[in-house]
This record gives C-alpha cells, sequence and structure tokens, in this order.
C-alpha cells in the first residue's frame, strides 16, 4: 500500500500556479478560451464538437469565464457571427465537426480570405451520410486550399498548448489567418487524461491582447471591409494571402521556442519525430494515430527493425523542409490516412498526395507507400501498424509491393 | 503489475453520472499513487439512448509506454474489474452499435471480478451470467440499480461505495488509502468516506469456476465485406412471403431482422392477459419498436427479440390487468406468450399471476413519483 502522504493532489498549485486536471481534448480546449480570455464564442451543436460548448458554457455558468456566448441556428451563422466579431477587435473562438464544418463552408472561405485571425475547434468526424460520429480527417482538410492554417495534435496537453500557440500566431499581424485545430473525435474528443492547465499570469507573459490596430472596424477609424472586386484586383489579394502563409512559418517558430521558454514544453513545431535517427523506413500521419504507430514502432524495434515515425502537426503551412530533412535518408515512407481523396494521384489520400509531391525534387527520393486507414472512427490497432510498416520494408527492399497504388488497412472484403 | 484497467457497464443516460464518477475517481484516486491514467466511454454507445447498455472505462499505469497501449482504442480487452451497474445486464450487453449480446465477462480477465450492484445472491446471478473459460470471482456490492447523480436523483453513494469495493477486490489498481483521499479531495464529504470503508469491509466475493454459469451460445453474427455490402447505402426492407404468415393473403409484410435483436436493451419486459385482451390494437400501434407480432387469432404478441422494455403498452392498454411491465430479473428465456397459453391457458395464467405477484422491483425510474425513495428504503444493505 502506498500511504497517502505520497499524494500528488488533482490540483496543485505548482511554482508556476499550474495545475493538473483530468479533462479531455474539448476541455482542455475549452481551457486555453479561457485562458486566452476570448471575448466572443458562437456555437451550434454537433458531435464530437459539441463538447466543446457544454465545457465553455459550464465555465461561464460557474463565473469562470466571462464572454459573449452565442448558440447561432446553424452553423452557416456561427462562423460569419465571429468572423464580423474579430473585425470590431474581439478575440473570437468557434468549432464544428463534419458536415456542420461544411455547412459553414461559405463562411470558411471568406474568413480566409479576409484574413480574419479567427482559432476554430475541428472535432474530427466522419462525413454524412451515414451518420456516423468517428473520426476522419477529411472535414478540416476541405478547407486546405483556402488560407486557413491547420494543425492535428494527438493529446488533450497538445490541444490546450496548441490553441494558445494558434491565437499568438494567427493574430500576429505578419500573418493575420484564420488556424483550426484538429482533434480526433472520440478518442480525443471524449478521453480524460491528465493535463497540466497553466496559470493565466504564464499565459498572459506569452500571448499579447489582441489588437487590429489601423484595421478595427469602428465608427472612430471609417473603413471598409470586403467590397467588391473584379479580375484587375483578386490575384494580388490572393498572392498577399499566400505570402501570409508562408510567413507563418517562421512566425510558427518564434511562437514555440517562446512557449517552450515560458511553459517548459512544446516539442518541435512541424512535425514529432520519434525514433527516426537511425530509421530505415518510416511511418507518417497525423492525429491520434500516434498512439498505436507508437506502440507498434517499439514492438518492432524490438525485433531490431529499424523503423521511426513521423507525426505531421502541422497541416498547413505543410512541413516541407521538416519532411525533406526527415524521410530523406529513409528507404522507404509508408503514409497513412485517416481520410480520402478519391480520384487522385495512386488513389491516395490526401497526406500521402503532399508527402510525395514534397520529397519528389529530392535527388533520390524514399518510395511512399500510401495507405488508409481508421476511416470512419475504426480502431487502427498496433498490429495493423505492424502490417502496414512490413509493406513499406518489402518496399524498401525492392520487394513486390505496389507502390503506386493505395493500400486499404483495416478493412472488410 | 503496472497497468490496470477497470470497465463500468451501465445504462445509457440513467446512469452515465454514475460511470462517470467511478471512472474518474479510480484515475484521480490512482494519481495519488503516482500512477497516470484514462477515462473514457465507448464512442459506439453515443449518443447514448434511455437505458440501452453501455461503457465507460478507467485505465491506469505507473508509465506512459504502457498508458499509449491503451489510447486511441474502442475499449481495452483485458480487464481487470468489470463493473456493471445494473444485474439484469449480467445476462448480457447490447451496445447501440448492434453487434450482438456480448456477454458480461467478455473483457474480464482470466481470474479477474465482476463487480455488481445487485440485490440477487450470488447463486442466482451466477446462473444468468455466460460461462467463461477461465475462473474468475463475482463481488456483490448490495444495492438496486442506482440512478445516483441522474437529475433530480439523490447521491445515494454507489459511486464511492464502488469505488471502496474495487480496493478490495483489486488493491494492485488503487489502495482504500487512495480513494479516500479522492474523496475528500473530490467531495469533501466525510459521510462519503464512510460509505467507501463500509463497502471495502462488506463487499463479498465469490469464486466462479471455469465453465460454471449459463451455458447459452450468446447471439452473434458476421458483418460483410466491402465487397457483399449493397452499394448506395442502400437497406432492403425485410419481405416475408404472405403464404409464410398464417391468415394473409397478399401485399407487403414486414418481417424481423435476423441480426437486430433485442434482449438486455430491457429492463423490463411486458406480459399479456390474453383472456382479458379486448384486441382494441392501442399496444400495437404505440409499440415505438413495432414489437407486437399479429397472432392468426388476432391477439397481439410482444416478441422479445424486438422488444426494448419502454413500457409504452402498459401505458397506453385500456383494460384492467392485461399487459403489465416486469422486471428481467423474472425471465429466463424469451419464449412467446401467446404460444405458451395457446398451449395451457391454465398454466399460462398461472405463470402470470405468478410473475405479476412475486414480480421484483421495476427497474425504471419513470413508473411513479417517490418509486426510487421507497426502493432505498427498502434497500436491506
Amino acid at each position: 500500500m502506498t500511504p497517502p502522504d505520497l499524494a500528488v493532489a488533482e490540483k496543485i498549485e505548482g511554482p508556476s500556479g499550474e495545475t493538473e486536471e483530468l479533462i479531455s481534448g474539448s476541455e482542455a480546449i475549452a481551457h486555453a478560451c479561457r485562458l486566452a480570455d476570448v471575448d466572443v464564442i458562437t456555437a451550434y451543436p454537433i458531435r464530437p464538437y459539441d463538447t466543446v460548448m457544454q465545457y465553455v458554457s459550464q465555465m461561464i455558468s460557474n463565473g469562470d469565464f466571462d464572454c459573449e456566448f452565442i448558440v447561432a441556428e446553424s452553423e452557416h451563422s456561427q462562423f460569419e457571427i465571429v468572423k464580423h466579431a474579430s473585425v470590431v477587435g474581439a478575440r473570437v473562438f468557434c468549432g464544428s465537426s463534419g458536415v456542420g464544418w461544411f455547412y459553414a463552408f461559405e463562411a470558411l472561405a471568406v474568413t480566409a480570405g479576409l484574413r480574419v485571425p479567427m482559432v476554430a475547434m475541428v472535432g474530427n468526424r466522419a462525413l454524412d451520410d451515414p451518420g456516423a460520429f468517428g473520426v476522419e480527417h477529411n472535414d478540416a482538410l476541405a478547407v486546405r486550399d483556402l488560407g486557413w492554417m491547420l494543425n492535428w495534435v494527438s493529446t488533450a496537453q497538445e490541444a490546450l498548448d496548441t490553441a494558445l500557440i494558434a491565437y499568438r500566431v494567427a493574430e500576429d499581424k505578419r500573418v493575420s489567418l484564420p488556424c483550426a485545430i484538429s482533434c480526433d473525435g472520440a478518442f480525443l474528443t471524449h478521453s480524460q487524461t491528465l493535463v497540466k492547465v497553466p496559470a493565466q499570469e504564464t499565459v498572459d507573459s506569452f500571448l499579447p491582447p489582441y489588437d487590429r490596430a489601423e484595421k478595427q472596424l469602428h465608427p472612430d477609424n471609417p473603413i471598409t471591409i470586403a467590397p467588391q472586386v473584379n479580375e484587375d484586383w483578386l490575384m494580388e489579394m490572393r498572392r498577399q494571402n499566400d505570402m501570409a502563409m508562408r510567413r507563418a512559418r517562421g512566425v510558427i517558430i518564434e511562437a514555440y521556442e517562446d512557449f517552450n521558454a515560458k511553459f517548459g514544453r512544446s516539442g518541435e513545431p512541424f512535425i514529432e519525430r520519434y525514433m527516426m535517427d537511425d530509421a530505415e523506413i518510416a511511418l507518417v500521419g497525423m492525429g491520434t494515430l500516434a498512439m498505436p504507430v507508437r506502440v507498434a514502432v517499439r514492438k518492432m524495434r524490438e525485433q531490431g527493425k529499424k523503423v521511426g515515425f513521423v507525426r505531421v502537426r502541422w497541416f498547413r503551412p505543410f512541413p516541407t523542409i521538416e519532411l525533406q530533412d526527415v524521410l530523406g535518408g529513409v528507404h522507404a515512407v509508408g503514409v497513412i490516412d485517416r481520410d480520402y481523396s478519391f480520384g487522385s494521384a495512386f488513389h491516395s489520400g490526401v497526406l500521402a498526395t503532399e508527402v510525395r509531391s514534397a520529397l519528389y525534387p529530392m535527388e533520390s527520393p524514399p518510395k511512399v507507400i500510401s495507405f488508409i486507414a481508421g476511416l470512419g472512427g475504426r480502431e487502427v490497432s498496433a498490429d495493423n501498424v505492424i502490417e502496414m510498416a512490413d509493406m513499406a520494408f518489402d518496399a524498401a527492399g525492392g520487394g513486390d509491393i505496389n507502390d503506386q497504388d493505395t493500400h486499404w488497412i483495416g478493412v472488410r472484403e | 503489475m503496472s497497468t490496470g484497467s477497470v470497465e463500468v457497464v451501465y445504462r445509457g443516460i440513467f446512469q452515465k453520472t454514475l460511470a462517470k464518477n467511478i471512472c474518474r475517481g479510480i484515475v484521480l484516486a490512482a494519481r495519488k499513487e503516482g500512477k497516470i491514467g484514462i477515462a473514457f466511454g465507448r464512442y459506439g454507445d453515443s449518443p447514448e439512448r434511455n437505458g440501452i447498455p453501455a461503457k465507460q472505462f478507467a485505465v491506469v499505469s505507473d508509465n506512459q509506454e504502457e498508458l499509449e497501449e491503451h489510447l486511441a482504442k474502442y475499449e481495452p480487452d483485458n480487464n481487470d474489474v468489470t463493473i456493471s451497474l445494473d444485474d439484469a445486464l449480467c445476462k448480457g450487453v447490447e451496445s447501440w452499435a448492434w453487434y450482438g449480446l456480448q456477454p458480461i465477462n467478455k473483457l474480464l480477465a482470466d481470474g479477474g471480478t465482476l463487480l455488481v450492484t445487485s440485490t440477487q445472491s450470488a447463486n442466482k446471478l451466477i446462473k444468468t451470467i455466460h460461462s467463461k473459460k477461465a475462473p474468475y470471482n463475482l463481488a456483490i456490492v448490495k444495492s438496486p440499480a442506482s440512478f445516483s447523480g441522474l437529475w433530480v436523483y439523490k447521491d445515494d453513494h454507489t459511486d464511492v461505495r464502488l469505488l471502496g469495493a474495487l480496493a478490495k477486490v483489486a488493491p494492485q489498481i488503487v489502495s482504500l488509502e487512495s480513494i479516500v483521499a479522492a474523496i475528500v479531495e473530490q467531495w469533501k464529504d466525510d459521510l462519503k468516506v464512510a460509505s467507501a470503508k463500509k463497502a471495502y469491509d462488506v463487499v463479498e466475493s465469490t469464486p466462479v469456476g471455469a465453465d460454471q454459469g449459463n451455458d447459452e451460445v450468446p447471439f452473434s453474427f458476421d458483418l460483410p465485406g466491402w465487397t457483399k455490402m449493397e452499394e448506395g447505402l442502400v437497406i432492403r426492407g425485410m419481405d416475408a412471403k404472405p403464404q409464410d404468415v398464417p391468415g394473409r393473403d397478399g401485399g407487403y409484410v414486414p418481417t424481423r431482422s435476423e441480426t437486430f435483436k433485442k434482449f438486455s436493451t430491457r429492463t423490463m419486459r411486458p406480459v399479456i392477459n390474453f383472456d382479458t385482451c379486448t384486441k382494441c390494437t392501442l399496444c400495437w400501434l404505440n409499440c415505438p419498436d413495432t414489437c407486437f407480432d399479429i397472432t392468426p387469432d388476432g391477439f397481439y404478441d410482444a416478441n422479445m427479440e424486438a422488444c426494448c422494455g419502454c413500457g409504452v403498452c402498459e401505458a397506453v392498454c385500456p383494460v384492467n390487468e392485461c399487459v403489465t411491465m416486469v422486471n428481467e430479473e423474472a425471465f429466463e428465456d424469451h419464449d412467446s406468450q401467446w404460444e405458451m397459453w395457446t398451449k395451457d391457458k391454465k398454466g399460462y395464467l398461472a405463470w402470470l399471476s405468478e410473475k405479476i405477484t412475486q414480480r421484483p422491483a421495476r427497474s425504471h425510474g419513470f413508473h411513479h413519483v417517490g418509486q426510487y425513495a421507497e426502493e432505498i428504503a427498502d434497500d436491506p444493505a
């Protein structure tokens, strides 16, 4: 028996005022909203995102959080309201899942076009029909070409930390772009783990107040945002958007460095490298897929198989430089997509297509084997991962595995 | 052992808060011993439906790598303890994401403990539980199915009683001292601490041998693959041949799914007095699950592979003493009542009156105001 005086309390005030709480990924996002002192939050229920609005409204009713909380009549209005609130100077938060995110699509497109630094949470969910609640990444990925910054997190802790980083990056004047944080439905949104919740002072030292300065819509600052434009204006606007996304890279690196200094954790900004130092083949994936993959990598390492894992944390801006660096030396790369892109090159998922593209200019690029797994919330087991790694080893060794096709793993024939 | 996992099986919505309190309590108590953990629900059960069997879990470990083996999974497949918050679930668990009847002890590790809240004896319960290839233990916390934490239902300490009992049957997961420390921190209530300690002292555990128990083969089926499913998300209506149905000579005759059945989904079932039935059709018309089969002689026979036990038939029946809801505890089969009545009307009447007069407490909270308070007052523990 362990005497209770060895106890680590649920909430202990550490030297930094940090507390530890048993919370889900959704609740971690709600804490980030509270700590970022968000001014306006809009909500419309769809699972698994809706757990965030439950926790936010609970914090407000408990008196722990003061913000305008508006339950809209649809996702379209939900995203429109925060877009407008943002241009008058409010820090905003929003979120959705699956087809709810798609119902807001028009608003999502203009949010990026108008350079509104909205932070959103996407509780990743399969697209209906059929009405399935499990995780697929196609919902958030649908805005990948529009100027939204996109990242995927793998733990509730990372969800909280990344949301704070997202505000800093999105609102930075060099960027001013919206950012969506993807949390895998169920595995992250509905699972409670121990999370370090930072103190307000630490967050305040990291995250400056939202300041639109001369771009704030106000009677004292008469400006027009979003007038009609024609072919003689739009291409220049798009180019500005492109530059903002290019600048985001440096701003993200800066933010992670500062986060690490203030909070003592953050990791490498764009990717996570797991046992990659001497890896002969690498697996690549996003989100909570990291859990079974890391378990499988350890098992295979015990058998002497030199396999590593690269978790893509930021999908936009895409970590081209990092992936070239980490994957350049391996013989084969197995990309595990929890999404699909029907009719794409080699019938691959979205991530595999992007990874292939990033590695193409290299002098002797590794073979890229594309896998689709875990759709609709299906569990990806460590055995599934070993199966994929073995196929990548086969490709690396010149085996007969077809690297110009995409392999569906864990599907019933 | 450095990783321990606990499965909590409960009635959806009614016992959700209770299950959550237990799972959180386990992780927070284990934290007192420096362990880390995760508390989560089986997502396939959500959104939860009233009374439909659902699950939550707590997994604790002393290191991140071992815990990681249990993250991003549907459910832990080898639990040290399975807690059942309603003893009717000992007959098997049917999730809303339907995949057949899962024995209550299916995910229980060999030598593990099935911890049940029940007012039944261990011997009676074991008869309803599917047999297992390996021995395990059955521990009982004396209590009716609790609604503690549900809306207006008062806290009856079932959560902490189970936490206390857990410390007794699986001290390797969490000690009583840690449970007490977590209760003090969470609820700041000495009475709850006393309840946990009492449950720790009085919980009884009975060894169950290999192959002991109900030898029924639990209902299961194979899911089709992508090459066999109909494309375009089409589900064909189930059309019985009219000639197969007595008294019917044409038209569309719906039949029943061979795979989607309901057994432990319900906590009560209707028993029908065919002698008083006026064939008014109201039960058949109002049943939300279309569970009533029309018999050749025009009666309505509640099909126990389709009934969810909601009690609407009893509520709408205009005849006194025709439809009566009885707790599932009173039944061991799913046979047709009409067939029994047809074969032996006198024998059926005796069976019926025995079921009604001897019936155990009802299991649904909405039956009548004050029922829950009465049940608690009657509870010998």
